[in-house]
């Protein structure tokens, strides 16, 4: 699995190099792993054999399969120093993390285009039948479900507007002002804050629509009926603002740190030349700051895709469907319906949207900083 | 995050009356700005302490517009004259404390074991595996990141339930490393890359083992990185909401999904919902402000060149 970068006999390490290992170690290696692969096999098999009801020996849930998962994860890293000696050793710094993942995302992803390929309600005593693609079609006829991802569209767009908020705060951080440490760990703390907590502090209270202060307010203001979440507009925009609140520090401190790592000379330079400080902005700081502009705006958008937690808590959804995101909407699909196969079927086709939507986006952001600069 | 010396340039010097109007914009923006990020809080803060009448009327500040009381922290069972009493509420509310502490620990712990230990391997190392070099492997790992919650939530939904681990911690950690993981990666990758090979090769020298380099000459220096995506991690896994909602129901259950219990019922009582608010992002916030250093270092790792 690995090879060295550096020359081998140059260490008088420990770890014995590949070609120097007895012939005896490298077959007690080889048995052991072929040992751990037997018995993870024979346990699946085992557990499907009892499971479809042919065998009468077996185990009542599938917990013993991750045992037998972890075992064989282990013997395969020691069967791996056995065999390959050194090189086996820096396999080990991958394997855990790798073995993980594997395990937690493939497999589950792989199990969840099955289950959305079944008309499976939880709640129904009928259990699970293979219904091919009945569930896409119904997906594609769902006007609730095109309402989410038009949604998600106009919450991504949100993320220009925060961006913008976000860099001006930067730039305030990056003035030469007194007591900095102070306000930034002021602008951060509403990160730090749990999206639900915040959901009730500002969505259920400061927001609500008798005596909330910030309802108060915008009666004070002129505006008389202040409900923030009954009208579909007003109510998309309110968790925009209520998201934005949360997750403006995030984005402020990487540009923050893209300024302060800025060189003081180029700045000077446009000064001596004569520049304004608004053509400074544009011509100097915005240019060189694009790199980390657009890291921080991808990483924002990856995270505003998973936008659900505001939602389901403060308009689950409402007026109508009108604030849903898509993570929002499946989730009420399930917790209200039961309705595991197309539940799937839309996260499913939400993630596959995603993968290429991402992976236009970042192809588009190279080009484009490459362009730019 | 170097400290500056206010040394004025020269333009700023020659017209005082725009380096004023300069000054007073900018502290302008920034007392508006903190008042946005803190008045929620205090808002929160001092909503626990208020009586239906305070709440209603609108009243802000303590001691000069309403009498605080402790009427908020008394139905949670943690006010002074009910603390040493028997309450179920803080029972249940102390279990839920425990559980998020249990589990944001515990997944923020094991990802970072693993976590550090594949960051390392990748940035040392050269491996492939089949057809994968190192780049896809990082891919593969960061790409983690993009995958919804929601994608795996039914799945596991399902999963957890023929393997049993539904309702309970040890599911919830794994989710959790799972998490953050690639962020942990990201994080811990950057900064091996920031440690010179040469140490290791000296230690290589000197009769140590790879293992026994990492765990005796790389991991003490790299241990401020570690702190950061600890707390990055710890920070992702207090507040995460959605898989706890779905995945746990009366054992395992965290503070969020508490929280989120109690709002969603009607006439909700503001002063206990304040105080339970307050309690839910106490630990963080402190958090927040006693490590922000090491936050700021794991937010901005691998941003900026």
């Amino acid at each position: 699995m690995a090879d060295q970068t550096l020359p081998t006999n140059a260490w008088p390490a420990n770890g014995v190099p590949a070609d120097l290992i007895a012939p005896g170690r490298k077959r007690l290696g080889f048995a052991l792993m072929t040992v751990a692969t037997l018995g993870l096999l024979a346990v699946i098999a085992l557990q499907i054999l009892y499971k479809t009801e042919v065998t009468t020996l077996g185990f009542d849930t599938w917990r013993p399969v991750i045992y037998a998962y972890v075992l064989w994860g282990v013997a395969l890293g020691a069967g791996q120093v056995l065999t390959r000696g050194e090189d086996g050793q820096r396999a080990l710094f991958l394997l855990p993390a790798l073995l993980f993942t594997i395990a937690m995302v493939v497999f589950p992803t792989l199990f969840g285009f099955y289950i959305a390929l079944t008309d499976w309600n939880l709640s129904s005593f009928s259990g699970r039948k293979f219904n091919g693609l009945d569930n896409f079609w119904q997906m594609l006829a769902d006007p609730y479900y095109r309402n989410a991802l038009f949604n998600m569209v106009l919450y991504v767009l949100a993320v220009l507007v925060e961006y913008a908020i976000a860099f001006g705060l930067a730039l305030l951080l990056n003035a030469q002002i007194r007591a900095r440490k102070f306000f930034r760990v002021v602008f951060l703390l509403p990160l730090m804050l749990s999206p639900v907590a915040v959901s009730w502090m500002i969505g259920k209270s400061l927001m609500e629509y008798r005596f909330g202060p910030a309802a108060t307010l915008a009666r004070t203001l002129g505006w008389e009926n202040p409900a923030f979440f009954s009208d579909p507009i007003i109510a998309r925009i309110s968790i925009m603002v209520l998201d934005a609140w949360t997750f403006i520090p995030f984005m402020m401190i990487m540009l923050l740190a893209g300024l302060q790592a800025m060189s003081r000379e180029v700045l000077e330079a446009a000064r001596v030349d004569g520049a304004t400080a608004w053509q400074t902005f544009w011509q100097v700081t915005f240019p060189l700051m694009l790199p980390v502009s657009v890291t921080a705006v991808i990483l924002r958008i990856i995270f505003k895709l998973k936008l659900a937690d505001i939602i389901i808590t403060v308009t689950s959804g409402g007026p109508g469907g009108a604030t849903d995101s898509v993570s929002s909407f499946i989730y009420r699909e399930y917790r209200d319906r039961s309705n595991v196969g197309y539940g799937t079927m839309l996260a499913m086709a939400y993630l596959v949207i995603i993968v290429v939507f991402v992976t236009w986006l970042l192809k588009f952001a190279n080009r484009f900083v490459r362009n730019v600069n | 995050m170097s400290v500056q010396t206010t040394d004025y340039t020269a333009s700023e010097i020659r017209s005082p009356a725009s380096f004023v109007a300069n000054r007073v914009f900018i502290y302008g923006a920034l007392a508006f700005w903190a008042f946005i990020c803190l008045f929620p809080i205090y808002w929160t803060i001092t909503t626990s302490f208020k009586t239906a009448v305070d709440v209603t009327q609108g009243h802000l500040i303590p001691f000069v517009d309403f009498q605080p009381d402790w009427k908020g922290w008394r139905s949670l069972g943690l006010s002074p004259d009910s603390i040493f009493q028997t309450s179920t509420v803080r029972e249940e509310f102390l279990k839920r404390f425990m559980n998020s502490v249990i589990t944001s620990v515990g997944a923020s712990s094991l990802a970072i074991v693993i976590g550090s230990l594949a960051a390392y391997g990748l940035t040392r190392y050269r491996y492939h595996f089949a057809w994968f070099k190192n780049e896809d492997i990082s891919f593969f790992f960061l790409s983690q990141l993009i995958l919804p919650p929601v994608v795996l939530a039914l799945p596991f939904l399902v999963l957890y339930r023929e393997v049993g681990l539904l309702d309970t911690r040890i599911g919830l950690i794994l989710l959790y490393t799972l998490m953050v993981l690639p962020i942990v990666i990201w994080i811990m990758r950057d900064q091996f890359n920031s440690i010179p090979v040469e140490l290791e090769e000296a230690a290589l020298v000197d009769g140590l083992s790879i293992w026994g380099a990492f765990f005796r000459i790389v991991m003490p220096i790299a241990l401020p990185g570690m702190v950061a995506a600890f707390i990055l991690a710890m920070v992702l896994c207090w507040n995460e909401y959605f898989f706890a909602a779905l995945l746990t129901s009366t054992d395992a259950k965290t503070i969020p999904v508490m929280v989120a219990s109690q709002t969603g019922s009607q006439g909700i009582n503001w002063w206990s919902m304040a105080a339970l608010a307050t309690a839910a992002i106490a630990p963080l916030a402190v958090i927040g402000i006693a490590l922000e250093r090491y936050l700021i270092m794991g937010m901005t790792a691998g941003a900026v060149k």
